[in-house]
């Protein structure tokens, strides 16, 4: 039902046919953000009769969720109104300005003890402190504590301070005002699950995109959005994970970073590497040498093949001859079922990490290709855009990298059969054209080959692009058909 | 800034000096602007008949905006009172310290409460996470996120 309510809301205009990998969105500045939130204050408002400072708070209590304000309202009013800080004292047209009191005989501050202090201030419940005190505290709750209820200093008082009063105190300090303004907008965008900040610092862009908002549309999409702001700032609007995870969805991409994360493969490996003593349980690898084990512990002497005692071995030295006993079958048949699995993951882990590194050598590849790019001008009469090719394979490059390291994490979980021997075809295509356009752009320049590198690294760019765009738009077609089989359970599958 | 909480705190000063402390309340230390101390007694029939403690209080720049660091004093001499919201090692869980703290309380009202809530103890006894929680607190017991979840005593 909320869903609903926040669906009229912000209808996103759509963009007409778009790609099956990308995701409908919309970017807003904190300015239009800040505009969705007067429009919901200015609902409320006018449906209480109360006036946009209290709609503010009341919203702001309820986390914005006007349906449930509105229940609540009408079943209590005083009750709603008073737990969000309100005073029901306040007149409902008190848009004048806060009530600054300049009394007559001497007033000190319970909280300076300053006599000097001639400007005082108070809510409407009376308990009054001089202005520099206010200031202080809301300045200290602001910036210290990142509050933006500002509640009345008096002990047990619990009135929150009206926006207009809060700016009448910030007045001088339009920094913190500032701040203010920002907390109560994120507390905004927190609240309504079809918006998210942008996560980059200090960028104040804010992305709406409904279709991605509920959990079950993350099984069948990956809502990867970028905030307008600038080009860098993409981020996936379904989990936290940095850039851009495409083609796998969220859940299969959080699946495998814990898994490279957690050390349960340290301990699969030390598994398949390392027995106990059989006397002091003690951890050995065998790294060469005999059947015959000493332990450098406990001194017992066993056999590395069928773990008994070497003494029972007799005089059948360094050869065990009860190596085909039952015992020893199924000891040896445990590890290497233990080995496979760790070689496995490290398959598909090796090739990630490959396209992961790759991505973080970007930087200096994009220097290197720079000065080849000045080189070419150089040596051949080719102007600066048209050695723009070169910037250009290495971006395509980059994109391609970052699909196909995500590739591996959806191979690792994807259940045997001939969709995913489809999927890894496409995969070993894409993968295939991004290596020879990578080894194209590292090749030497020799002035006449440039035509026809020139030639064949835009080919190749085009090549690669179209290669990219059949894994990202086939893989996203499978999750809407419901093609994939994972060989585990995965959030949002049965 | 630092100008608030040193006027606020002669003021308080000059106060007790004038006017004394509440019985059983006495300033034993207050040379600086930083840290003061003070006897705590319960007066009357209570667990804790006979017994004095010490309270000590340090200021941040931004009292009484913000609250001060309040505990009892634990060294060879010194012990905290056995009582369910104090840790062996000196530290309230009292919710006036915490978030509950208004700029209008004083020190002087802080030892007030913490005195009655000492009177109204009915038995004796140490939190329950206490030996976890001594074994991991931080030096000022105000960077610990206290849950304050008993009121009565």
């Amino acid at each position: 039902m909320d869903m609903d309510a926040f669906n009229d809301d912000f209808k996103v205009t759509s963009k007409g046919k778009h790609k099956s990998y990308e995701i409908d969105y919309e970017s807003l500045t904190q300015g239009a953000v800040e505009k969705l939130m007067q429009a919901d204050i200015e609902h409320i408002s006018g449906i209480f009769g109360v006036d946009e400072n209290t709609a503010s708070l009341l919203l702001r209590y309820m986390n914005w969720n006007k349906e449930r304000l509105i229940e609540k309202y009408m079943d209590n009013a005083a009750s709603v109104t008073s737990s969000a800080g309100i005073s029901p004292l306040e007149p409902p047209t008190s848009q004048s300005q806060a009530p600054i009191r300049s009394s007559i005989e001497a007033f000190v501050c319970p909280i300076c003890f300053d006599d000097s202090q001639t400007k005082t201030l108070c809510l409407s419940c009376d308990h009054t402190f001089c202005a520099s005190c206010w200031i202080a505290y809301a300045t200290s709750k602001i910036r210290d504590d990142q509050e933006m209820a500002i509640r009345c200093m008096a002990e047990g008082c619990s009135l929150v301070a009206p926006d207009l009063f809060v700016r009448s105190i910030l007045e001088e300090d339009t920094t913190t005002w500032d701040r203010f303004r920002e907390l109560v907008i994120r507390h905004f965008v927190a609240s309504n699950p079809n918006l998210k900040y942008c996560p980059y610092p200090s960028c104040t862009h804010t992305v709406s995109c409904p279709s991605a908002s509920s959990k079950s549309s993350l099984a069948t999409v990956v809502p990867t959005v970028a905030c307008g702001a600038s080009a860098t700032h993409k981020f996936c609007f379904g989990c936290p994970i940095d850039g851009d995870h495409r083609p796998v969805i969220c859940g299969v991409a959080k699946m495998w970073l814990k898994k490279c994360r957690d050390d349960s493969e340290t301990a699969n490996w030390i598994k398949s590497n390392t027995k106990e003593c059989s006397k002091c349980q003690s951890t050995i690898e065998k790294n060469g040498g005999c059947n015959h084990m000493t332990c450098k512990k406990c001194k017992h002497e066993f056999c590395w093949v069928c773990m008994g005692p070497w003494i029972e071995h007799g005089t059948a030295w360094y050869s065990c001859n009860r190596y085909d006993e039952k015992d020893g079958v199924d000891a040896r048949d445990a590890q290497s079922k233990s080995r496979a699995s760790l070689e496995r993951y490290l398959h598909y882990y090796n090739r990630w990490a490959n396209h992961e590194q790759s991505a973080k050598l970007s930087i200096e590849l994009y220097s290197k290709t720079e000065k080849k790019m000045e080189e070419m001008q150089i040596t051949s009469d080719l102007t600066w855009i048209e050695v723009q090719f070169m910037k250009k394979a290495v971006d395509e490059v980059e994109k391609c990298r970052m699909t196909l390291k995500w590739t591996y994490a959806m191979a690792y979980y994807l259940d045997k059969g001939n969709e995913k021997e489809l999927f890894e075809d496409n995969q070993r295509d894409l993968e295939r054209a991004v290596e020879d356009l990578s080894e194209l752009l590292e090749s030497p320049i020799e002035a006449e080959n440039i035509p026809t590198l020139r030639q064949k690294v835009t080919d190749k760019t085009v090549y690669v692009q179209k290669r990219n765009e059949i894994v990202l738009e086939d893989t996203a077609n499978g999750f809407l058909e419901g093609r994939w089989q994972w060989n585990c359970s995965v959030d949002g599958f049965d | 800034m630092a100008s608030i909480s040193s006027r606020r705190l002669q003021k308080e000063l000059k106060e007790i000096k004038t006017e004394g402390c509440p019985v059983g309340i006495t300033l034993l230390e207050a040379e600086n602007f930083d840290k003061w101390l003070f006897s705590i007694e319960v007066m009357g029939e209570s667990q804790y008949q006979g017994e004095a403690y010490t309270l000590m209080f340090r200021f941040p720049p931004m009292y009484p905006i913000e609250s001060p660091a309040v505990q009892f004093v634990v060294d060879q001499t010194h012990q905290s009172p056995v009582h369910p919201h104090v840790y062996s090692n000196g530290h309230i869980c009292a919710s006036i310290l915490g978030t509950d703290w208004s700029p209008v309380l004083s020190v002087v009202s802080v030892c007030v409460t913490l005195q009655s809530m000492l009177a109204s103890c009915k038995k004796k006894e140490r939190p329950p996470d206490n030996d976890q929680y001594v074994s991991r607190a931080p030096d000022n017991p105000k960077k610990t996120r206290f849950h304050y979840d008993d009121d009565t005593v």
